[in-house]
């Protein structure tokens, strides 16, 4: 079965979404990391969506989905690299991904990460 | 309006609305859409595609490439021969869901485009027909 790679840096699990993704590979991946997470004891998720050049209510259904079960699986989720078309059409679809963390790029999401795993 | 080119994409299984997507895109390129409309016009095909699959039980997406003066485009066309919607106005509220999302679909896809048409009667199918201008 067709599956998006989980890699673990560390405490932190980190995904790179690179293909166009149909909906069955979308909820794979939700279960996929829900299962990391609680088998590595992963502090932090940290998605990439760079190479996505779009991202519609299904696929944003999913990041929120994510970023609330890692929560109260006890990590945190940032969400990077989206591009700005992909932003200005999420919003005016109506979707602003409340309570899900975003950071411009990889760098500044695994910095946030830190920040947050370890402050507690 | 005059059609230059035109064509049409089943919609089947899941996989046909990534199909789908990728068909709009290069559709868009080749009308010259610039980067931000092409993302909102594919972002509305993903939107409607995913409708005609799993509300409509299948159906088409019909594509044409129009001319209106200088103005060249891209219309879409999903129907199916699916229930129907029953509650026209009910289902183009923000939020409203009958099958567990997020209620966007539908709204969403019509904000996201210049002409948005919604031909639907219960137990009749339903058409949509998109159109995205350069």
């Amino acid at each position: 079965m067709e599956r998006i790679p989980i890699l673990q840096m560390g405490d932190f699990l980190l995904v790179t979404i690179q293909v166009d993704m149909h909906d069955q590979l979308a909820l794979t991946l939700q279960d996929d990391l829900s299962e990391r997470i609680s088998r590595t004891s992963a502090r932090g998720v940290l998605i990439d969506i760079s190479a996505l050049d779009m991202v519609d209510s299904f696929i944003g259904r999913m990041i929120g989905m994510i970023s609330g079960l890692s929560r109260i699986m006890d990590a945190e989720t940032v969400l990077v690299g989206m591009q700005p078309a992909v932003a200005i059409t999420l919003v005016e679809l109506g979707m602003t991904l409340p309570g899900v963390s975003t950071a411009l790029n990889v760098e500044r999401g695994m910095k946030l990460l830190r920040e947050r795993a370890y402050s507690q | 309006m005059t059609v230059r080119s035109s064509g049409n994409q089943p919609i089947r299984v899941e996989q046909d609305v990534v199909l789908a997507r990728q068909t709009a895109r290069k559709l868009a390129q080749e009308c010259g859409m610039r980067l931000i409309d092409l993302t909102k016009l594919v972002t509305a095909v993903s939107e409607l595609a995913r409708n005609t699959m799993v509300y409509g039980g299948g159906g088409d997406m019909d594509w044409a490439i129009v001319e209106d003066g200088l103005r060249v485009g891209l219309r879409l066309t999903f129907r199916d021969e699916g229930p129907g919607i029953p509650d026209l106005k009910l289902a183009m509220t923000d939020g409203w869901t009958s099958g567990g999302g997020l209620g966007l679909g539908l709204t969403g896809a019509k904000r996201l485009v210049d002409d948005f048409e919604l031909d639907t009667a219960p137990g009749a199918g339903t058409r949509v027909t998109i159109c995205k201008w350069t």
